[in-house]
């Protein structure tokens, strides 16, 4: 397997701001790499390095073999871009908004206006084909900006937060689309800010805080490096707790931790089901009914919170990750 | 790597027709556009027609290359807006990821913008003459003046394009791009002759290149004073010389200037 995009020790500097900080990337054919930081960190500086829009102080990449710095009109023949705010033009209608960057890929009119059609099909606008762009909701134009990116079937794909400002359906809508393409091949970088949506689409993940890279693996690599899983276990009265204790005790790996507040007990495991099922008969021993049981394990976002000492921006609206109780 | 110029001219048609569309689906745009030479055709022929005197011809017929010259040279201001606000809304970003010429936004723009200027001067045109501006010289002579009024307005794009790819926003180049259309046009010949200047001030105005390329258009239209009316050196002997000669070296500088700026426009 090659290395489709490769990125070393990229700099980039505005005035006293290092937007990038010797960033390293890897990523190899036919994956998604997800680029994940909180605002600031360097997402998008990293994407227009990649996509030839921005040139940096120091570093160097390639894409598809080819160097970035050096020949960055083979490069834009090779790649599409959707970069953080959707790029299309209002006055036109979504038709001309893709024929005109099918003109401009030198399609030539007749296949431009094909794969204009085309596009406008699978993105489900073909509806709205003919409407200027200014009528389209947020979702509608999303959708025409990564058809925009689309257009000349690169094998190499940028998107820049492709799903922020979606509601819940658009974007699970644009999870399938973005799956679709993978299965069929193409490599891509996707920046996002959403854990669920690294965890659900990419291989592999970096972590990124002040331009540089403070994590790197697949997502379960990420969440293993904080820890595994936690037995999680709330009871409905202040006594029950030192019993309860001691049964986590005996059951985890390591001393359970208490929230006196929220009368919660949680222990670290080994074996999630096989701890559940022990604690459940200790307790019913015991006489103890808790309020709430059930296995943790630790989502992205903790892994988040671990490494940047923040919180990823607003992932309250990101569809809920099934499956994180058991 | 360069593309051949054939590239730059069938991206920078794709892009006119872009920027034409808007104009067909604003059509209040255009409107207002025309509105204010209309509106100066008529103050400038009412109200100052009777009230400055430039001896030995029409003072009327002596405005309109003034009014023609300097509506075409504020119409650059749009060439500024237009790119600003496709820089702000992330559009030039989209152009600069595809793998299109690098001189055909500013082609395509500046393109769009001559077709909007040409438009402005038919209807200027129309206006005046209904107010009773005569072109008193030949047919080919007429068209030349119009052929030189629109090279110059294409020049003064490529300047304007500059300013507009410099700026960080659209309201700034709002300003950036015509406030220095201020002194420069009416520091010429455009409403008064130079010869009522004072001293220091004449050669200023006589050299500036807006009195050069108004003061052509007369002598194509047959609209020109004879004498002093015209300024005096150089300037007033050779102005169709002078006026090509200002267009080209402008689009000389400016036109790679501005396709430097263009390679560099860091948007947001
Ligand atoms: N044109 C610019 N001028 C000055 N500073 C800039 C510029 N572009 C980016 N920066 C700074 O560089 C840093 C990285 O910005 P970047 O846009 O890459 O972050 P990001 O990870 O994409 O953030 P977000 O999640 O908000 O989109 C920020 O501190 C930003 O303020
Ligand atoms: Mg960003």
């Amino acid at each position: 397997m090659t290395d489709t995009i490769v990125a070393r020790g990229l700099v980039k500097a505005y005035g006293d701001v290092r937007a990038l900080d010797g960033l390293d990337l890897t990523v190899p054919e036919g994956t998604v790499l997800g680029l994940l930081g909180p605002n600031g960190a360097g997402k998008t500086t990293t994407v227009r390095i990649l996509t030839t829009l921005l040139r940096p102080d120091a570093g160097s990449c390639t894409v598809a073999g080819v160097d970035v710095l050096r020949d960055p009109q083979r490069v834009r023949q090779l790649i599409g871009l959707s970069g953080q705010y959707a790029a299309v033009d209002e006055h036109l209608t979504g038709f001309e908004n893709l024929e005109m960057i099918g003109r401009l890929y030198h399609l030539g009119r007749r296949r431009a206006r094909e794969r204009a059609r085309e596009l406008l099909e699978r993105f489900n606008l073909s509806d709205a084909a003919d409407r200027p762009a200014k009528t389209y909701s947020g979702g509608m134009r999303r959708r025409l900006d990564l058809a925009g990116a689309l257009v000349a079937q690169p094998k190499v794909l940028f998107l820049d937060e492709p799903t922020t400002g979606l509601d819940p359906r658009s974007r699970l809508a644009m999870w399938e689309v973005i799956t679709e393409l993978v299965r069929e091949g193409t490599t891509l970088l996707l920046t996002t800010q959403y854990l669920e949506e690294a965890d659900q689409l990419a291989h592999d993940i970096v972590v990124i805080d002040h331009g540089r890279a403070i994590a790197h693996g697949t997502p379960d690599e990420l969440k293993r490096q904080i820890g595994g899983e936690r037995l999680e276990l709330t009871v409905g009265a202040q006594e029950e707790i030192t019993t309860v204790t001691a049964i986590l005790e005996a059951i985890g790996t390591d001393r359970p931790t208490v929230d006196e507040e929220t009368l919660r007990v949680t222990v670290p495991v080994t074996n999630g089901p096989t701890a559940l099922i022990e604690a459940v008969r200790k307790l019913d021993g015991a006489g103890i009914a808790p309020t709430d049981i059930g296995i943790r394990r630790p989502t992205l976002d903790d892994v988040f919170l671990q490494l940047t000492g923040h919180q990823a921006e607003d992932h309250s609206t990101a569809p809920q990750r099934e499956g994180a109780r058991a | 790597m360069s593309m051949s110029p054939l590239t730059a001219i069938s991206d920078g048609f794709v892009v006119a027709k872009r920027n034409l569309i808007k104009i067909k689906r604003i059509p209040d745009l255009i409107i207002f556009t025309l509105v204010q030479p209309i509106m100066f055709v008529l103050l400038f022929a009412y109200v100052f027609g009777g009230a400055i005197n430039v001896p030995g011809v029409n003072y009327r017929e002596y405005l309109m290359a003034g009014i023609f010259v300097q509506t075409v040279a504020f119409g650059s201001g749009l060439t500024a807006i237009g790119l600003a606000e496709d820089m702000q809304k992330g559009i030039i970003d989209r152009f600069r990821s595809l793998p299109m010429s690098r001189a055909a936004v500013l082609l395509g723009r500046t393109s769009s913008d001559l077709v909007n200027n040409a438009l402005v001067v038919l209807v200027m045109t129309l206006c005046g003459l209904l107010v009773g501006w005569r072109i008193r010289d030949g047919f080919v002579e007429a068209v030349a003046g119009f052929a030189l009024l629109l090279f110059f307005a294409y020049a003064m794009s490529w300047i304007a394009a500059t300013i507009g790819l410099s700026v960080r926003s659209v309201e700034v180049a709002q300003s950036a791009g015509l406030i220095w259309l201020f002194p420069l046009t009416f520091l010429s010949n455009a409403f008064i002759s130079t010869d009522t200047l004072p001293g220091w001030l004449q050669p200023i105005a006589d050299w500036n290149p807006v009195s050069s390329v108004i003061l052509a258009v007369r002598d194509l239209f047959g609209n020109a004073p004879a004498g002093a009316g015209r300024g005096s050196g150089f300037p007033a002997e050779h102005p169709i010389l002078l006026a090509v000669l200002w267009s080209v070296a402008i689009l000389v500088i400016f036109m790679p200037l501005a396709v430097n700026r263009y390679r560099r426009a860091a948007a947001r």
